[in-house]
């Protein structure tokens, strides 16, 4: 029998098949989908799944199958952006709060703190009614939101790293303080931070979809997973499939990109 | 008498405890020369660690004079599974202070790292290798070949034996010796073990009441 080095996660296989997957359908969405999901028929309107339209039609008898593919596009370009703009910052104001402490620790992190005191979604709420509603207005906010939550955790990888005897040495060596902080320690705290991302990622989904939902995100007729639930809220009991596949999308693009974290965690954590 | 490395001159260190000065090291004077191993001993706590972290300059609450008449003195540190880059390959590790002085490309970085490994009696291999592959041992002769890289006369050794087993700490006794004569490395080796002391040092400096007093080899 042949023994395996290590046993490969289960969260990491199956977290890393359906983020896969999705994100083919994801990439799919960009460029093609069977109809025009802006295109109304009214004769078309809520009809069950069939061959001509696999998830059924809306109530302005737009192809469900299309929306979502395209609505995925929209909804997963927000949460991307979100941890592009929350991490990056995130990572630069955890690392330096972290590394070098004192004032410039006492000062960033007070802003953080009361920054954190509100609940992100609600922050990003005050932000887009001061903004205005719209696709990279609600990027920017739950950006913005989130830098809190990722600058803390990294805050406190970095200061733990930053007594480990590797960073003295790398002091000792001469190494300039931004060639430790991004190259000699960064590396070591990459498993904390991406599954702090994913995590991250996943609430971005679900705020974004929850604004939609409220009617300050994606607006339309472009379509989102948010915004295509809130939607069908109305038709639930004339035609549920309007409900029950953008819902599906999201809980798996959430439990995928989920359990991919938690696999890097379990695979790659300990490190030593 | 020959060639100065180091020299501490009236040193006072302090610890800040609030906004209080706290005096853990008082006047401390002594030197180190060019190849010889000078011995620092003391209970725990009377602060060996501390005049090691203040005669590397890491500290910033002292007065008097520390001088270095060589490149800045590099640490071995007690517990070798800390003190490499444990995402970093054995190679990469090596080469930073290479890169640092910007003048070598990769091919005369790699040699220069090679040729270091075969002074530490490490086969080249390990050039590729993590530190979690290597034992206690070797990752010790790696730090010792990372400081000799930085091109230092000095080495701060802090209890660089105590997490070895004994036939490992004597082949490392054998190779700090053989560093001593062949390439003039001076070390400044913190130990409780006063055998280890008595077989390697030259001097000793005893720590005791925050002062420090010298003995010719015991």
């Amino acid at each position: 029998m042949r023994k395996h080095k290590k046993p490969d996660s289960f969260y990491f296989t199956a977290g890393a098949a359906v983020t896969g997957v999705m994100a083919v359908l994801i990439v799919l969405g960009f460029f093609w989908a069977p109809y025009d999901p802006e295109a109304m028929a009214g004769t078309l309107k809520l009809q069950g799944p069939s061959f001509a339209h696999l998830f059924g039609t809306d109530q302005f008898g737009r192809d469900v199958l299309s929306r979502v593919l395209t609505g995925a596009g929209s909804t997963f370009v927000v949460a991307a952006g979100t941890i592009v703009i929350g991490g990056t910052a995130g990572i630069i104001i955890g690392a330096l709060t972290g590394y070098f402490g004192g004032w410039l620790d006492e000062g960033l992190m007070r802003i953080n703190d009361a920054l954190a005191a509100f609940p992100s979604v609600l922050l990003a709420l005050v932000i887009i009614s001061i903004s205005g509603p719209g696709k990279y207005k609600v990027m920017a906010a739950l950006g913005i939101a989130f830098i809190p939550s990722f600058a803390r955790v990294v805050r406190g990888e970095f200061m733990r790293c930053v007594k480990e005897d590797y960073v003295i040495s790398a002091k000792l060596i001469g190494v300039p303080a931004w060639r430790i902080l991004f190259v000699h320690i960064l590396p070591n705290i990459l498993p904390a931070l991406l599954s702090s991302l994913t995590i991250g990622f996943n609430n971005a989904v679900l705020a974004e979809a929850g604004m939609s939902y409220l009617g300050i995100g994606v607006q339309p007729p472009d379509a989102s997973l948010g915004r295509m639930l809130s939607e069908a809220q109305t038709y639930l009991a004339g035609g549920p499939w309007c409900a029950i596949f953008p819902g599906v999308f999201l809980v798996l693009l959430v439990l995928g990109v989920g359990m991919l974290g938690e696999g890097i965690l379990d695979r790659f954590g300990g490190g030593r | 008498m020959e060639n100065k490395v180091m020299e501490l001159k009236h040193v006072n260190v302090y610890y800040r405890e609030g906004r209080k000065k706290k005096q853990v090291l008082e006047d401390i004077s002594f030197s180190v020369y060019e190849g010889e191993i000078v011995g620092l001993a003391g209970e725990s706590g009377s602060g060996k660690s501390t005049l090691c972290k203040c005669a590397l300059g890491l500290l910033k609450e002292y007065d008097g004079e520390i001088l270095h008449y060589t490149k800045r003195p590099q640490m071995i540190f007690q517990d070798p599974y800390k003190s490499l880059n444990p995402r970093k390959k054995v190679g990469w590790i090596l080469e930073e202070p290479l890169k640092l002085e910007r003048k070598y490309i990769k091919t005369q970085r790699r040699e220069a790292v090679e040729e270091m490994l075969s002074k530490v009696h490490l086969p080249e291999e390990f050039y590729d290798k993590y530190p979690r592959e290597l034992s206690g041992g070797q990752r010790q002769r790696i730090s010792i070949a990372l400081a000799l890289l930085t091109g230092t006369k000095l080495i701060l050794a802090d209890e660089p034996l105590s997490a070895l087993d004994v036939t490992v700490q004597a082949q490392m006794i054998r190779l700090l010796r053989e560093l001593q004569e062949k390439e003039r490395i001076a070390y400044l080796f913190v130990s409780h073990d006063l055998d280890v002391i008595s077989m390697l040092c030259s001097r000793v400096l005893f720590l005791k009441d925050r002062k420090v007093t010298e003995y010719e080899n015991l």
